[in-house]
């Protein structure tokens, strides 16, 4: 970690659904339970709404990880949407590790409306992960490969 | 790259001009973040044509502001930054609808639930995240566009789920306000655990007294369509118009309709009972919590409603000796299969009840390893009249009158073990009080020991019942029970604990235990659960919509909650539930139509290339493919479609447009967070 760039903290998205996961992180918020700042939410609501092409898109304009949070299986509202995007994170990990991304940069991780206090864990372990791996090549500050972005 | 704007758009929308209003909520978000600073930078942001910011955006001055401006400066999108959507979107969204725009552009910034509440202690931290979270919205809004909500029209029909009290109660009000109401139950009686018990605290109703004439008034009431040894197959549909499976487990028996229905005249079960002396094969009956026979055709007890005798196939040889003696009646019919039966109906109302947690885990206690351990249910079947002992409490082990009986309290609730329960279960405190009662009412000298952590008799007049216990001679011993222990030869038990008022270790030699079990969930609750799509807490009961707000509703539209199904209830709790689920389920059905989110999924036919992957994802056959214009495109059936976005997230061609979170729409909210809005 002592090897990360000055002044660099981690820019990560978090795709998540409105019935489990969204609301998951509302209750943690409720409680009280502390958490870095170091992701930025946006609200579907299904993960079977995330496209690839979003995360794709999040990694090519410099996210440092991507956090993909939804129902647990079996408890999807939509039926069976987590286990489409689940299905699909495996195709994009796999992406990721051709354009010689670290595939842990993208997590799929699955907080139902109750556990506020799993998501406040989810949020702390994908941000020590992110520290762990340090800026994305394709950070557009930090990054290795920034020029070709 | 995706269109801008979605098929339905025919002219270019008009540059976009954002409000965007931050709210202090008092302290909860201007104590983290700082309001000035978040506000000087959404000024910066393109398209923002106006800021503001309010103490308590959500107060009337504050949905003032927003109405004002909207007018005063042209605003084509609104963005309030303050706690969850989940919270007040529909107020904002009514504001911004008063201001004169399509409530559908809106968007909010959620700064105080994942923002300021999470990061009390970085007020820098936090100021920075809900920068970024106005410029995601600022991006979310710019291409936001007006949208309509469908009405449907709500079938005149309820349907409820378990018919214990809670559902009884539900069913009831329902079909009293005009509703034609299915009941549905997998028992062969309608009842439920009440049925079971003898006296009610703590006013020592006799259980059945109370319950018989609500069981009675469900069994006649014309809206009421009684099912039972039924279970919910399969839902479809939402709000207004679900379409319900029921699988109606064939009972072996014909009821008088049902046999009118085969042409046998004046046939069908009576309840005579003459076939119960004939069979041949004998089972534990589950209503006596196995303490007692019944034949493989059966009745749980005397008052079941309806009154018709039940097979049960797992025992059930098939010998024929009962059709013989139901004789000209022609009631039985051992090759009956299940059927599949479905209704249509508006709104639900899952009561699927509790049970208890299996207390033989908490293997110190020794339930099942010693026979005078028995739980609270076995004693209540064991001290009523109409129980398999008629009413004389005995021993298991030998059938003699127990003189000395310990009750463990907190058996498995509020224990954080792993292997119990970690919350209360809220009614044990109290029966198990009046089990006390019923002790020094009916044994002469027998004298009960409550062995209890706190007692917890919160409710109306439960205290002074407490009060009246003490003074009739039970013993209270503050102490958890550590162990107990079988003297092999009397069967007499020790009960090991410490008294932690007098702070010293105690063993009393006693003749009986109860154990007050923890309470859970019911094993079909799961499975229903998920047939409704409504979520669970970690322990498993149904989560309400709001703990405080809105108790009896869940996140699925129509689908309603009661008795202790959400969490353990006593009766007056679960039938007052079963009261409010009744009323706000009839209120969709009364209304006779309800407003759908508009968030559909639509096709861009131009760019659709008719591969039909879509159509196998779609859980909800919303979407097929038809020809038009010569080829093959993608149609959305929109009163299907429940707008999980899960045809837009694998489109291969980004041909599907989905309302409200539009490819491009979320694309803007990524780059808006990674590269500032700008590409």
């Amino acid at each position: 970690m002592a090897e990360n760039p000055e002044g660099w903290q981690p820019r990560i998205l978090a795709i998540i659904c409105n019935w489990c996961s969204y609301a998951g992180a509302d209750l943690a918020g409720g409680a009280r339970i502390q958490y870095p700042p170091d992701v930025r939410a946006i609200r579907v609501m299904c993960t079977g709404r995330v496209d690839p092409l979003f995360i794709m898109k999040a990694f090519t304009d410099g996210a440092d990880s991507v956090l993909v949070s939804g129902c647990h299986f079996g408890d999807c509202h939509y039926l069976e949407g987590n286990y489409k995007a689940a299905k699909r994170m495996f195709l994009v990990k796999s992406l990721l590790k051709n354009i010689g991304l670290d595939d842990r940069r993208l997590r799929m991780t699955f907080v139902s409306a109750s556990e506020g206090a799993k998501w406040a864990k989810v949020i702390e372990d994908v941000v020590n992960v992110t520290r762990e791996l340090g800026p994305s090549p394709f950070n557009r500050e930090f990054g290795e490969l920034k020029e070709l972005v | 790259m995706a269109e801008a704007v979605s098929p339905t758009t025919s002219e270019k929308s008009k540059a976009p001009r954002i409000g965007v209003y931050i709210c202090h909520c008092g302290t909860n978000i201007a104590g983290s973040v700082d309001i000035s600073a978040v506000e000087e930078y959404a000024r910066t942001l393109p398209n923002v044509a106006h800021v503001d910011n309010y103490q308590y955006m959500c107060s009337t001055p504050g949905q003032g502001k927003i109405e004002e401006s909207i007018k005063e400066k042209g605003l084509t999108g609104v963005v309030v930054a303050a706690c969850s959507p989940r919270l007040h979107e529909p107020t904002f969204r009514t504001a911004t609808k008063e201001g004169g725009l399509n409530p559908f552009r809106f968007e909010m910034a959620n700064i105080r639930e994942q923002n300021s509440w999470v990061h009390m202690h970085d007020r820098e931290g936090a100021t920075e995240k809900a920068k970024d979270a106005i410029r995601i919205a600022v991006a979310k809004a710019s291409l936001l566009e007006d949208l309509y909500p469908k009405s449907v029209p709500v079938e005149h029909a309820a349907m409820v789920v378990g018919a214990g009290v809670a559902g009884m109660q539900a069913a009831l009000d329902l079909a009293n306000a005009g509703i034609k109401t299915y009941l549905i139950e997998k028992a062969p009686t309608i009842g439920g655990r009440m049925s079971q018990l003898d006296k009610t605290f703590p006013t020592l109703d006799c259980s059945q007294c109370i319950l018989t004439p609500k069981m009675v008034d469900v069994g006649r009431n014309e809206n009421i369509e009684l099912m039972v040894n039924s279970e919910v197959e399969e839902v479809e549909g939402y709000i207004g118009n679900f379409d319900v499976t029921i699988r109606r487990k064939a009972s072996g028996v014909l009821s008088p309709k049902e046999a009118e229905a085969r042409g046998i005249v004046g046939g069908g079960c009576t309840g005579c009972g003459d076939c119960v002396p004939v069979c041949p094969v004998t089972k534990p009956n589950p209503f006596e919590m196995g303490m007692a026979p019944r034949k493989a055709i059966y009745i749980y007890h005397p008052q079941v409603v309806p009154l018709l005798y039940t097979i049960d196939w797992d025992s059930c040889v098939k010998c024929g000796l009962c059709v013989e003696a139901c004789g000209e009646k022609k009631a039985i019919d051992l090759e009956m299969q299940d059927e599949l039966v479905k209704v249509k109906v508006g709104t639900v109302i899952l009561a699927t009840g509790y049970e208890l947690f299996p207390i033989e885990n908490k293997e110190e206690w020794g339930y099942k390893r010693y026979e005078n351990v028995i739980t609270s249910l076995e004693f209540e079947r064991l001290i009523c009249a109409s129980g398999p002992t008629g009413g004389h409490l005995v021993r298991p082990s030998d059938g003699t009158t127990p003189m000395r009986i310990a009750f463990v309290l907190c058996a498995g609730s509020r224990d954080n073990t792993g292997i119990g329960k970690p919350y209360c279960s809220r009614f044990c405190c109290m029966y198990s009080l009046k089990h006390a009662h019923q002790i020094i009412e009916k044994i002469p000298g027998a004298v009960p020991y409550l062995f209890y952590m706190d007692i917890r008799s919160f409710g109306k007049a439960y205290e002074e019942f407490y009060y009246r216990i003490q003074d009739e001679g039970a013993k209270f011993i503050r102490g958890r029970v550590s162990n107990i222990q079988e003297d092999p030869k009397t069967k007499n038990l020790y009960v090991y604990a410490e008294d932690t008022l007098l702070g010293r270790p105690m063993e009393l030699e006693v003749d009986m235990v109860v154990l007050a079990a923890a309470v859970q969930p019911t094993d079909l609750t799961n499975k229903t659960r998920k047939l409704f799509g409504v979520s669970c807490s970690q322990d498993g009961w149904l989560l309400e919509a709001h703990p405080k707000l809105n108790p009896c509703g869940t996140t699925t539209a129509g689908v309603y909650l009661a008795g202790a199904c959400q969490g353990p209830k006593d009766i007056p709790d679960a039938v007052a539930q079963a009261e409010g689920a009744a009323s706000a389920a009839s209120i969709p059905i009364h209304k006779g139509e309800v407003e759908l989110e508009p968030y559909y999924a639509m096709c861009i036919e131009e760019k659709c290339a008719g591969c039909g992957m879509c159509v196998n994802l779609c859980p909800y056959s919303a979407l097929s493919l038809v020809e038009k214009d010569g080829r093959t495109v993608m149609q959305v059936t929109e009163a299907k479609c429940k707008g999980c976005g899960t045809c837009g997230g694998f489109c291969p061609g980004g041909a599907i447009w989905m309302n409200h979170f539009a490819t491009p729409q979320i694309l803007a909210q990524i780059d808006a967070f990674l590269i500032g809005g700008e590409q």
